[in-house]
């Protein structure tokens, strides 16, 4: 029996830009959090490096160049107002966050600490700035654990494992959204006056990835499904370093530290590429590197794979190259105990999955899928708009990696992500519980629980010969050899004709659990089914567009091309085809010039 | 090399009582336990179940005996295991839900009834609070907590008596307890101070032995307990 619920917000995902909508929703509106996991088990628990703010707490830093910062970081996709406006909320933010307790790691002031991250610059002499506020190389966690125990000191209702299949639109303006209850496979329609979604990103399309199992992009396709667009799908980041084969994320905070990239020949080879910032370029121009070391034959020992270099001996030598110095002018020195306080967890994945010291050793590393600037297409208060006059949909909200604001346009900055959580995670709940305040429940449509159960039902039913797991291997496989860093027609085009074809056989995929209490199959199934959309429409929005921009690079068009395409992708799935249309990008105070670091 | 995986299986809508199912599979000395029940659930038996989100360490979703001994399933290597013979059991103490998945709800619980959060009515400044390194320091450890419950799973005072808080709950508090900016410390200690609280721990360091974060778990029981019996937070 289909249970119903009613509240005036209904959030769904519970990381940071969930749980951040809800600390503000719950203020003034009832709100209901519903997660697929646990809160705390969320994908915001593995960000490391630092959240981006201009405190200058070290040095000489302001909102103004953490704006163009991120505006130069997006290959000039991103929305300046949105930009601007994030950068501009970031210092109050974190402050926020400082006041709810999450424990920042401190300065000898007493401080909150910051160190540099790529692309992050002083404006007027182009050298990196410490502008990442961090906590060791968790901060990601604290930041989770800090907005979860905050959601309970308000006592924010939470439906955990509760898994959202589906969206509910009823004469154009939201109404609510259905879910299945994990444990027990029952649907509950929750009808709401204000929806928001905050599911996360899609990693998971690709085969090395930093991307929790769980990160199979629901959000984008359920509202897909819903005839809601996708934006700027093509552009998905490839973290430089990823731990070799397994993809587990090593923080740019590494390189902040003072870590270098080194090649085969033992040379730093960031300093031809990027010859100011060299190790602290921006994510893209980083892994496109590595890709040229690697091809031209200086991965290590002829592998796939470079070396990140943090022990104290290396730091120290490129820090005299560098002339980098502490805040009191004095050279910048580290120690072996001053990298383990600093980066404990990275020692411990290092040693723990590949065996490996930093402090003593090198640790090998490849690019690995790892954030998509893409999503359901927002503008700077949350509200999910439609077309390219970005006309609203009345109710519904979206935020963090599932959102495109857009914020990180073809390349997002580190440290924004979990700054585009908490602001935009704020500004969500904030509108969201506004709106609630003002209008009634929107009326449920008829069989609010239909499409779900067909999907459900569709999947339980499904009694063919194909195994997901290959299907999924298959699929990942070619997304990163194809619509990975590096992309051509060629290559992307046998992507899509794979990906197509797995979209088939997919229809006639093998199921073994037809149990109702915690069947974790049939959820991995219809999460499949996500991935393989989203990958389409990835590989759909890469091919159209016959430019490099940022992470989408093309050896085919191997040049960006202000002309054509200085414009927003936006992708909507009809009858099983994707379909594409563009929309223009913001641009305020930054002309476009051509990106250098 | 060869190894076989020996896993609990219950299914509570047709098993009157668990069993074990052994599944034989190739695997890399460098592989995950967690790979290994991807690879079972993907290629042997589907309705096997289990959580698992983040697959290295962080988000705390899958703990579960190996062995015997409380693990996180996607940090413990083949390699590291003695056996080619690998048995998968749900942790003790909760009640199964379905194969490896328990009812985390008590455990939840205990982690809200201890305040697991700071409390601090005073107005804040308009930038951060002041806090030295050595005050961040004094309650850095007990930040580290992903909230698998690998500790108190393995607590032999919980598995007697499931109405205790158990370490991880006391973990939780002792993070606001030694934090400067909380003030809500005494209220805390109030509440572990009870039947059901910190006493009930006998240092046996189970927790401590397999926390996959290297909390120093009944240190920091230890220290709560001090800070009952002295009245002071030093």
């Amino acid at each position: 029996m289909t249970q119903y619920h009613k509240y005036d917000v209904v959030i769904v995902g519970a990381g940071g830009a969930g749980l951040t909508a809800a600390i503000n929703a719950s203020k003034t509106a009832s709100t209901a959090v519903l997660s697929k996991l646990y809160p705390t088990r969320s994908h915001t628990g593995t960000a490391q490096g630092g959240v981006g703010a201009a405190l200058g707490n070290i040095e000489e830093d302001k909102p103004e160049w953490h704006t163009f910062d991120s505006v130069k970081g997006s290959d000039y996709l991103g929305d300046q107002d949105a930009i601007e406006f994030m950068c501009q909320e970031a210092v109050q933010t974190v402050y926020e966050l400082e006041h709810m307790g999450l424990p920042f790691s401190r300065t000898p002031e007493g401080r909150i600490a910051q160190r540099p991250f790529g692309g992050h610059t002083n404006n007027i002499t182009g050298k990196p700035v410490q502008r990442a506020c961090y906590s060791a190389d968790r901060t990601g966690h604290m930041i989770l654990q800090t907005l979860y125990q905050q959601c309970i000191k308000h006592n924010v209702r939470f439906f955990d494992e509760f898994q959202v299949v589906d969206l509910l639109i009823e004469g154009g303006v939201a109404a609510g959204v259905v879910a299945i209850e994990i444990l027990t496979g029952e649907l509950h329609v929750f009808q709401a006056k204000s929806v928001v979604i905050a599911t996360g990103g899609h990693g998971r399309i690709w085969e090395i990835t930093s991307n929790a199992y769980t990160y199979t992009g629901d959000g984008v396709a359920v509202a897909m499904r819903r005839g809601i667009p996708a934006e700027d799908m093509e552009f998905f980041q490839f973290h430089p370093t990823g731990i070799y084969k397994m993809g587990i994320l090593i923080t740019e905070g590494v390189r902040g530290e003072g870590g270098v990239l080194l090649n085969n020949e033992g040379e730093r080879f960031m300093n031809r590429y990027a010859p100011t910032v060299k190790d602290l370029a921006s994510r893209d121009v980083i892994s496109r590197a590595m890709y040229l070391e690697m091809r031209d034959g200086r991965g290590i020992n002829g592998k796939r794979y470079l070396n990140l270099d943090v022990t104290p001996m290396t730091v120290n030598k490129y820090a005299i190259e560098d002339g980098r110095t502490k805040p009191d002018g004095s050279p910048y020195v580290v120690t072996a105990e001053e990298i383990l306080a600093k980066l404990p967890d990275i020692i411990d994945f290092a040693r723990t999955y590949i065996g490996v010291d930093p402090v003593s050793e090198p640790m090998p590393v490849q690019p690995t899928a790892h954030y998509a600037m893409g999503g359901i297409p927002t503008n700077m208060f949350g509200e999910v708009v439609l077309d390219k006059e970005n006309t609203v949909l009345p109710g519904l909200y979206a935020a963090g990696e599932v959102a495109c604001v857009s914020v990180h346009g073809a390349n997002r900055l580190g440290t924004n992500s979990l700054l585009d959580i908490i602001v935009f995670g704020k500004f969500s709940g904030l509108k969201a519980a506004e709106y609630a305040r003002e209008v009634n429940y929107q009326t449920l449509p008829e069989d609010p629980d239909g499409f779900s159960r067909q999907q459900l039902d569709g999947i339980l039913n499904s009694n063919g010969e194909e195994n997901a797991a290959d299907i999924a291997r298959e699929m990942k496989d070619v997304m990163f050899d194809h619509v990975g860093v590096f992309r051509t027609e060629e290559g992307m085009q046998k992507a899509l004709d794979k990906v197509l074809e797995l979209k088939g056989r997919f229809k006639n995929v093998k199921t073994a659990d037809l149990g109702n209490m915690f069947n974790t199959e049939l959820l991995n199934l219809w999460e499949l089914g996500n991935l393989i959309e989203l990958a389409e429409v990835t590989t759909v929005s890469a091919l159209a567009r016959k430019e490099s921009r940022g992470a989408h690079a093309r050896e085919d068009y191997p040049e960006r091309d202000d002309v054509n395409w200085l414009k927003h992708t936006l992708a909507w799935m009809r009858d099983g085809n994707v379909e594409l249309d563009y929309k223009p990008v913001t641009i305020t105070k930054y002309e476009p010039k051509k990106r250098v670091y | 090399m060869q190894v076989t995986l020996r896993v609990f299986r219950f299914n509570p809508e047709t098993d009157k009582k668990p069993h074990y199912e052994s599944y034989k599979m190739d695997a890399e000395p460098t592989d995950r336990v967690l790979d290994l029940l991807e690879y079972a659930k993907s290629y042997f038996d589907g309705t096997l179940s289990f959580r698992r989100s983040c697959a290295h360490g962080v988000c705390g979703s899958d703990a579960v005996r190996i062995n015997g001994r409380n693990r996180l399933a996607c940090k413990v290597l083949v390699k590291e295991l003695k056996s080619k013979k690998i048995t998968i059991e749900p942790v003790l103490g909760m009640r199964v839900i379905k194969d490896l998945v328990v009812d985390m709800e008590p455990f939840f619980e205990h982690y809200r009834s201890v305040m697991p959060y700071l409390v601090n009515d005073e107005p804040p400044p308009s930038r951060e609070r002041i806090q030295s390194a050595e005050q961040h320091e004094r309650f850095d450890d007990t930040t580290k907590c992903i909230l698998c419950a690998c500790c108190t799973t393995s607590c032999p005072s919980f598995w007697s008596g499931e109405d205790y808080v158990g370490p991880a709950a006391i973990v939780a508090a002792h993070r606001f307890v030694f934090d400067s900016r909380d003030r809500a410390g005494a209220e805390r200690l109030k509440i572990l101070n009870d039947s059901f609280g910190v006493f009930r721990c006998h240092t046996i360091f189970n927790c401590t032995e397999c926390c996959p974060r290297e909390i120093e778990v009944t240190r920091a029981i230890g220290e709560v307990k001090k800070a009952i019996a002295s009245g002071k937070l030093d």
